[in-house]
């Protein structure tokens, strides 16, 4: 219910904005709210024929669980997204076993019975999944040892300079003074 | 040494990908392999007995097939199964998902392998076998456990390589 709250004040916001600003808005004052009204009515009339005969406790846990039920048709889709055949029947067993009085996990117990972990968007940790679980993790471990490797490897000093032979340098500089001389001054 | 990690990584990502290529994400593993098959008793396609309920797919081993006319990759399959019919193998049909009406015409028309025909038209059993779709076929041993479960057609590949050393090898 209070989803639909919010999802109603939304266009009364944009109906006073649009009301100021004149011109072809006037048209937009009116479908807009219109619409967004309409739909959210839609909206909750199908919420209310799918949940019929739950308490608000169990409409809660009906919409926690579908929205963590994979549908197995189309397996991006949680049952509650889908609407494959399905999907709806197992939204009804869903609802059906919550009027029966089934806690959460024998719902959810009764479905991987039937379709395996894969049935749930919060696959369980045990040792089939561990990598699932662990394998992000493992990743950034993997990245920062890499990154801290990295980071040392370019701040490496650089080589100290090897010691000057001072005799030899001088030697050259003299015989470089020598030959310009030379050049600068040649003989007849 | 250097020069080795990107091969290793690369290496690594490739069997990743080899792995991903090599397996269908379609193809749920049923968590009933092993297990007996649930418990359902239906009535005969038409709403005519006989009934079918565990106690018979007991005794011998059987192919338990979920199909309806609806389904296309039933159409695929069903050349197979109607070989597999005259080999002597048994097969147990269950229409799912479908009118008695329509599933009564598609046998018609197309022939039926089945030795018995039950009608599962609101896919009560198929949610207990957990069949998410059709065709899915099921190998039950002599005591009723489900040895293999193939999802989609049965083609004659899956038929030579998966299921009937199964078959043969519960016979014994």
């Amino acid at each position: 219910m209070k989803r639909i709250f919010r999802f109603l004040s939304f266009p009364r916001k944009r109906e006073s904005r649009a009301l100021r600003s004149g011109g072809c808005t006037a048209l937009r004052a009116v479908w807009i709210p219109a619409f967004a009204g309409m739909t959210a009515l839609l909206f909750a009339a199908f919420a209310q024929a799918q949940t019929a005969g739950l308490d608000a406790a169990q409409e809660t846990r009906y919409h926690q669980l579908i929205n963590e039920l994979r549908c197995l048709v189309c397996q991006n889709q949680t049952i509650a997204e889908s609407n494959a055949p399905l999907a709806v029947d197992l939204r009804e067993q869903v609802k059906k076993q919550l009027t029966e009085g089934k806690s959460n996990s024998e719902i959810t117990r009764y479905l991987t019975d039937r379709y395996g972990d894969f049935v749930l968007y919060r696959p369980p940790f045990k040792a089939s999944t561990l990598l699932l679980w662990a394998g992000p993790f493992l990743l950034l471990l993997g990245a920062l040892i890499w990154a801290l490797w990295f980071m040392r490897s370019s701040r490496k000093p650089v080589a100290a300079p090897r010691p000057v032979d001072e005799a030899a340098v001088q030697k050259l500089l003299n015989e470089t003074r020598a030959a310009l001389a030379a050049q600068d001054d040649p003989k007849p | 040494m250097r020069f080795a990690i990107p091969i290793v990584l690369m290496l690594g990502v490739l069997a990743l990908l080899g792995f991903g290529l090599t397996h269908d994400p379609r193809e749920v593993p049923s968590p009933l392999i092993g297990k007996p098959a649930p418990a359902f008793a239906l009535p005969g396609l038409g709403g005519t007995p006989p009934q079918l309920a565990n106690a018979d797919l007991k005794g011998r081993p059987v192919l338990v097939n979920f199909f309806a006319s609806w389904c296309a990759g039933c159409r695929v399959e069903h050349p197979v199964l109607m070989q597999l019919a005259k080999e002597g193998i048994e097969i147990i049909g269950i229409d799912y998902k479908d009118t008695d009406a329509d599933g009564a015409q598609w046998l018609q028309r197309h022939g039926n392998p089945y030795r018995v025909v039950a009608a599962d038209l609101q896919g009560a059993a198929g949610l207990d076998w957990g069949v998410y779709g059709v065709p899915e076929t099921y190998v039950l041993a002599a005591d009723g456990t489900i040895l293999f479960k193939q999802i989609g057609p049965v083609t004659e590949q899956v038929w030579r390589e998966k299921m009937a050393p199964l078959m043969a090898g519960a016979k014994s």
